[in-house]
């Protein structure tokens, strides 16, 4: 009954999120830019673009030049993320792969680094005065979430553990559509379920921020206004042919 | 407005307490019906503004990616929260570029996005109230759309896209700040920002040709609306008539003087300034840019040379090729672009900085100087923020802190430079920039520039600077006005081709 209930769950929260961030995607690429508005100094060719992104997605390289602690918080915890989310993979593949097998060590460390980044992170949002200024309870929220989701994660590998192999049958059965008894784990539940809200409120809240920021002008345009002519559609048909 | 003083500097910079409300008010004067009226926007606020407000929003968010991707992309990390001139000059939290954003973006949620429309309380939505329309009047006349928080946010979120939304919506229902709307009302009118009539203008110039003539003892012309020339130079209309910005214009006039280059100023298009990228406005933004288009057609000219003028050059560079086809790379179908592409030389950037045209002069050779006569000078280099955050010059990027830097450093002896946390693409803006020149908003002008004031102080102290170089018109004259309510000479601030023009030699080089 729980095992069918969370399939369902699972298979509705993954089209949300799916279609969600998709059709976001879409409005994002389908809205012109009208003007050149890269932030200068910019790259003035297209390969400088991609390494400029490059190194913003990668690096935060805008984030370390404003703030070495929000930098440090911030780039811990995606990092970290990035390796759990990866780490987790050898539950929905059969053989698993060699590199995923790799990282399962760095993987569980990662789990805590992730804790030790969002703490700090959240430390920030409580004690800086600028930074609780501009915070709103879903700024709160989203931290509580990612931490929960963590802790609960990390509980699992070290005080109580759950039967890891029933799991992965069950998200193996998930895959193709058949449902698998998944263990009846407080935590585990706990887990899934929070991992549920953040699949579904993702594509509706401020974790767009990370498709955003291949969209934005001031970071992925070419430096080149001279050289070439950048016009929107319906900025273009303001011009007539006689020239006015 | 005898009253406002300097905010005291900080000993070491750090990261002021905030003080909420501490620049709450009414805001700049706002525009009447006829100044409003003049350039097509409703004369007084409409009586349905708030439909017509979000209307609007939505409208902009379909035709711009930036405002849109920006509404949704901010997590709230606090990196800009400390960047901005004015929160450090006015420890009002409102200031903070996140915050000032967020007035727009909590109307934005609230009527834009699910979670907004249901918990409005959980993620900072609000409605559209006749307080919050006068928040955003108020604190988006206190931004200068200076861009330097686009530098340090991890997503490259531009305050400045949303001070020109926020004012293009206010403008749109007839709440339009006095000071930009009368001024883009002049230039359509008139030919300039200022207002200055032709025969003025033509009398300015000749009485110029008789000083440099006294000053000099040789024939510099400042020629105006000659069919044929190769150049035409569109500076900013203070470079008429202010001080310091016309030893710039006498510097320009003696570069084109010396490399034997025929030029001229046009009277149509007397005015480098375009108040329209301030209020957000695409189409007073193109409608004013089209005036150099038509006067470039008009006289034939080959090339267009930009003079000193921060706002100013950041649209010729990045936004004349789009507004009005002033640059290159028109495709072959593109008639409107195609016919003035034609006409210029593509052997030069279209357009050009006065800075690129003399370093490039400099560069060949062309030109020489005697450096001892800006001796009396210890000069440092103020960049102008869009000039550095939103536009370049020569062929490489960051050229536009180089290309000014090494002028300065050829007609001059000694140059020094100001803390690199507030120069280069980190520079802080005056103060004055973006509309808010004007002395109904001398208190914010006055408080925001001092980033920029402890930075000069500290050279004065150390290297006994005596000259803040700067290439735009809307700097050097907020400097003029606040540097004396800092305790320095308002003579301290002036242009690179003043400087230029001091140490040019002239003459026989024929």
């Amino acid at each position: 009954m729980m095992s069918t209930l969370f399939a369902i769950l699972f298979y509705l929260a993954t089209l949300l999120f799916v279609v969600g961030l998709l059709s976001r995607i879409n409005t994002y690429a389908r809205t012109p830019a009208p003007l050149k508005i890269p932030t200068t100094p910019a790259p003035t060719t297209k390969g400088g673009v991609v390494l400029r992104m490059t190194r913003e997605v990668v690096f935060f390289e805008s984030l370390f030049k404003a703030n070495l602690w929000t930098w440090s918080m911030g780039w811990l915890f995606h990092a970290s993320l990035a390796l759990v989310v990866l780490r987790h993979l050898r539950y929905f593949t059969e053989p698993v792969w060699g590199w995923v097998a790799f990282i399962q060590p760095f993987g569980v460390y990662a789990g805590i680094t992730m804790l030790a980044g969002l703490a700090g992170l959240w430390a920030r949002r409580l004690f800086v005065e600028r930074i609780r200024y501009i915070s709103t309870p879903s700024d709160h929220l989203w931290l509580v979430l990612l931490i929960a989701i963590a802790a609960s994660g990390l509980l699992m590998k070290f005080a109580a553990h759950t039967d890891v192999i029933a799991v992965k049958t069950f998200f193996l059965g998930w895959m193709h559509f058949d449902i698998q008894t998944l263990p009846a784990d407080a935590l585990l539940i706990v887990h899934l379920s929070l991992v549920l809200l953040l699949l579904v409120f993702f594509p509706i809240s401020k974790l767009l921020h990370a498709p955003g920021v291949f969209f934005s002008p001031t970071r992925n345009q070419t430096d080149n206004p001279r050289d070439k002519r950048h016009i929107a559609g319906w900025a273009k048909q303001m011009e007539s042919e006689s020239g006015k | 407005m005898s009253d406002i003083t300097a905010p005291a500097y900080r000993v070491i910079p750090i990261i002021p307490a905030l003080k909420p409300g501490a620049m709450e008010g009414k805001g700049p004067f706002v525009a009447n019906e006829k100044i409003n009226e003049a350039i097509g926007f409703p004369g007084k606020l409409v009586d349905d503004w708030h439909d017509k407000a979000i209307a609007k929003m939505g409208e902009l968010l379909s035709k711009y990616r930036s405002f849109k991707v920006y509404m949704d992309a901010c997590v709230h990390c606090g990196a800009c929260t400390d960047k901005c001139h004015y929160f450090i000059g006015t420890q009002d939290p409102k200031n903070m570029p996140v915050a000032r954003q967020d007035l727009v973006r909590s109307v934005y949620r609230r009527y834009f996005t699910l979670p907004g429309k249901l918990f409005p309380k959980l993620v900072g939505a609000r409605d559209l109230t006749r307080e919050v329309l006068d928040e955003w009047y108020n604190y988006f006349n206190q931004c200068s759309e200076c861009r330097r928080c686009s530098v340090f946010c991890p997503y490259g979120i531009d305050t400045a896209e949303v001070t020109m939304a926020a004012r293009e919506i206010l403008d749109s229902i007839g709440y339009g700040q006095k000071y930009s709307n009368e001024i883009i009302g002049k230039v359509h009118k008139i030919g300039n920002n200022l207002g200055l009539p032709g025969p003025a203008l033509l009398d300015t110039l000749e009485g110029l040709e008789e000083d440099v003539k006294e000053d000099t003892g040789i024939d510099v012309k400042f020629p105006i609306d000659v069919k044929g020339a190769e150049v035409l130079l569109i500076t900013p209309s203070a470079d008429f008539f202010a001080e310091p910005h016309i030893d710039s214009l006498i510097g320009y006039a003696k570069v084109f003087h010396a490399t034997g280059t025929s030029w001229t100023l046009s009277t149509m298009a007397s005015e480098a300034g375009n108040f329209g990228m301030f209020i957000g406005n695409y189409e007073q933004l193109r409608k004013i840019a089209l005036r150099i288009r038509e006067a470039a057609l008009e006289l034939g000219v080959k090339r267009i040379v930009v003079g000193e003028c921060g706002h100013a050059w950041r649209v010729a560079y990045s936004f004349w090729n789009t507004l009005s086809g002033v640059g290159d790379g028109a495709s072959e179908v593109d008639r409107f672009a195609q016919m003035l592409q034609k006409q210029l030389d593509h052997r030069y950037k279209q357009p050009t900085h006065i800075c690129e045209f003399t370093w490039d002069a400099i560069e060949r050779g062309a030109l020489t100087f005697d450096k001892s006569k800006n001796d009396k000078h210890i000069i440092t280099f103020h960049d102008s923020c869009n000039v550095a955050r939103g536009s370049r010059m020569g062929d490489y990027a960051g050229g536009q802190f180089e290309i000014p830097r090494n002028i300065i450093k050829t007609v001059a002896n000694n140059f020094v430079e100001m803390s690199p946390e507030t120069t280069r693409e980190r520079t802080f803006c005056c103060g004055g920039g973006g509309g808010l020149l004007t002395d109904d908003l001398l208190e914010i002008r006055v408080k925001g520039a001092l980033p920029r004031m402890e930075a000069l102080n500290q050279v004065k102290e150390e290297h006994g600077v005596n000259f803040m170089a700067t290439i735009c018109a809307i700097c050097k004259a907020q400097f003029t006005k606040v540097l004396p309510i800092y305790g320095f000479d308002r003579r301290v601030v002036g242009g690179v081709h003043q400087l230029v023009s001091n140490a040019i030699i002239l003459g026989d080089k024929k």
